[in-house]
């Protein structure tokens, strides 16, 4: 679905109608990357759905929808539910922590914000798995929170954060909050001062000049954010399994499973797809929903 | 209407409004002029509410509002770049002051509506920003801002952006506007001519102080200081001694040791060096001596076509160096050229001492 938005954004400005062999040329690289590893595997992807695997986990070559069918029975519609109710979830509590920080950057004076920006970027110097791992040693039982607690001697019990819904909530708030933030912070740097001013001038206070002109403006900037962490907070499988003790299987959890431990290719590639087709209507509800401009 | 006491905004170490006293009248078209930061823009934000000062205070109508948010102050600001609301029409944007207001929608319609026909969009209510032209979007700007009937309006540079010819119709046109309405202006501008065009009165702004207050013609043809003569239009600015007083008049010698008469009934008795301001349209050019009081003979060092009129550049049989502007009047005339020898004429009251010490 990559391949149509691409190509027009690389014709060169000169010859923005027709892009002729040159233009083409330049975008090999690309094409080829996409045709390989998108394309190509999506295809293989949609023809395995269709079809069984056999008793050693091979698939047999035939045509019928009895995957589709399992996709829809109650048991993975349910964890399709929760899947979109998880990243709905964490997706919201991005948007709610992370816009007060994005916009404070946004507004900030140019050296601070350099500085605020590479806080925010920090965590990717280290590895993703790594600091994972650093959540469950804070929130397990005999871990940083309890120990804390305790020390601070306010009276709360030890408890098990660990292996429960809100730890599974926790990891994926604090993976994709930078997602959020980056975007609505583009959009907030980019927000003209004397469009508040003048919100405030026609009478406006604070609360309204935010939600009649601020939210408005940045919007292109939650959208964008909500794509980034809506779409792969669904398919996330790694955090579910740390910090949810597989507990709580999220779809990305059910897909690797039957791609790796159940050995049932074409229900996986069924599942796949359907997830698939979930991101191409959130991107396209988006689309629709960002499509009036705002510059 | 409008009352400024001694008002003084710094930031950080950078004085921008020093000390300023400023009243400004119901109905009043006053325009704040001066180079860029001279504390012009400043002192209308302080007016608007978007800065605090830290010395003074800001009265609106006889009430203190130094500390009010901009929000709760009755005046309306027209923003330089129109600060128009990329994502609502123009009928959504004329209409967010009444919105807040909390006006209702059916007489906010009307409003929007006459206020959408003072400035001639009728037709364009229900367009986008960006699909309109730099002075359609002034005027919506402008009706945006009138709609909410504010006491006074602020401009803040609103013409800058437009070309020449279309910024000189919307200069009549908001005069116009502003005596139909019977609103008080406060404008702000960098541009001599419309000051001169607009306003009733001028107040001249440099270095975060007003330097002279008065009406157009005042400040024309009086400018009290050097730096007033010299930004608004062109000045000879002409330093000398004063050699003899003689009743009303004054003898004065420049430096040169061009000598030139001008009335002192304004000067201090201890005067002795002063600065004299001459307009260059002032100095009248002839083969033959014109009576005035002041009569010598220059030669034509440069001479430059600039359409109506035609600039010249004179040196004195002393070496003072003028400038002079002379009418085109027809192209068959008997023109002055380069290297003529002219008589240059002045009146007592065309020589200004803009300095004495």
């Amino acid at each position: 679905m990559h391949v149509p938005a691409a190509a027009p954004a690389a014709i060169p400005v000169s010859d923005r109608t027709r892009p002729g062999w040159m233009a083409w040329a330049l975008l090999a690289p690309m094409v080829f990357w996409l045709v390989v590893f998108v394309v190509i595997p999506g295809i293989i992807l949609l023809v395995y759905s269709f079809c069984e695997r056999d008793e050693v986990g091979g698939v047999i070559y035939s045509f019928n929808l009895d995957n589709y069918r399992r996709v829809f029975q109650p048991t993975y519609l349910n964890i399709f539910v929760r899947s979109i109710g998880y990243a709905a979830l964490t997706t919201v509590l991005c948007v709610v922590i992370g816009y007060p920080v994005a916009y404070y950057i946004g507004r900030a004076s140019e050296s601070l914000r350099n500085k605020l920006l590479l806080l925010v970027m920090v965590p990717f110097w280290t590895s993703f798995l790594i600091r994972t791992y650093a959540w469950i040693t804070i929130l397990k039982q005999e871990g940083l929170l309890n120990s804390f607690l305790k020390a601070a001697d306010v009276g709360i019990e030890p408890f098990n954060l660990l292996y429960t819904p809100a730890a599974v909530i926790i990891g994926l708030v604090y993976a994709y909050l930078p997602f959020m933030i980056l975007p609505i912070y583009g959009s907030a740097e980019k927000l003209d001062n004397s469009l508040i001013e003048a919100a405030y001038d026609l009478g406006a206070g604070p609360i309204r000049a935010f939600s009649s002109v601020i939210v408005p403006l940045t919007m292109p900037g939650i959208a964008a954010g909500t794509l980034l962490v809506f779409v792969p907070a669904i398919g996330m499988f790694a955090i579910t399994d740390l910090m949810g003790g597989a507990k709580v299987p999220m779809i990305g959890n059910v897909i690797q499973n039957q791609f790796l431990q159940a050995r049932d290719w074409p229900f996986g590639a069924a599942l796949g797809v359907i997830f698939m087709l979930m991101f191409a209507l959130t991107y396209v509800i988006l689309q629709r929903r960002g499509s009036r401009p705002a510059a | 209407m409008i009352e400024i006491r001694g008002v003084t905004k710094r930031f950080g170490t950078f004085t921008a409004v020093n000390n300023v006293s400023l009243t400004v009248n119901a109905g009043e078209f006053i325009t704040l002029l001066g180079p860029s930061g001279c504390g012009k823009t400043t002192l209308l934000r302080l007016l608007a509410g978007f800065e605090t000062p830290d010395e003074g205070a800001v009265l609106l109508d006889g009430v203190d509002v130094s500390h009010e948010p901009p929000y709760r102050r009755s005046v309306n600001q027209v923003f330089q770049s129109y600060a128009l609301f990329p994502h609502m029409s123009v009928m959504e944007n004329v209409g967010f002051g009444l919105r807040m207001q909390n006006v209702p929608a059916a007489e906010a319609e009307g409003r929007i509506r006459e206020a959408l026909a003072t400035v001639s969009l009728a037709e364009q209510a229900d367009k986008l920003p960006h699909q309109m032209s730099g002075g359609q979007r002034q005027r919506v700007a402008l009706a945006r801002a009138l709609v909410c009937r504010p006491k006074v309006l602020l401009l803040d540079e609103p013409l800058s952006a437009l070309d020449a010819k279309l910024r000189q119709g919307m200069q009549l046109e908001l005069k116009h506007l502003q005596r139909k309405l019977g609103l008080t202006f406060v404008f702000v501008t960098h541009d001599q001519e419309e000051a001169l065009t607009m306003s009733d009165r001028i107040a001249i702004i440099n270095k975060g102080q007003i330097e002279q207050l008065g009406n157009a013609t005042d400040i024309y043809h009086r400018p009290r200081t050097p730096f007033a003569a010299d930004f608004i239009g062109q000045a000879n600015l002409l330093s000398g001694t004063i050699i003899l007083r003689q009743g009303p008049t004054a003898t004065i010698r420049l430096d040169t040791g061009l000598e030139l008469v001008v009335a002192c009934t304004e000067l201090p008795a201890s005067a002795t060096k002063v600065l004299v301001s001459i307009r260059p349209e002032k100095i009248h050019i002839g083969r033959l001596p014109a009576p005035a009081e002041n009569v010598f003979q220059a030669r034509i060092a440069e001479e430059i076509f600039q359409g109506a009129t035609d600039q010249l550049r004179l040196v004195t049989d002393q070496g003072t160096k003028l400038h002079a502007l002379v009418a085109n009047e027809s192209a068959t005339q008997e023109a002055f050229h380069e290297g003529d020898r002219v008589y240059c004429s002045l009146h007592l009251d065309d020589l200004v001492i803009v300095q004495a010490e």
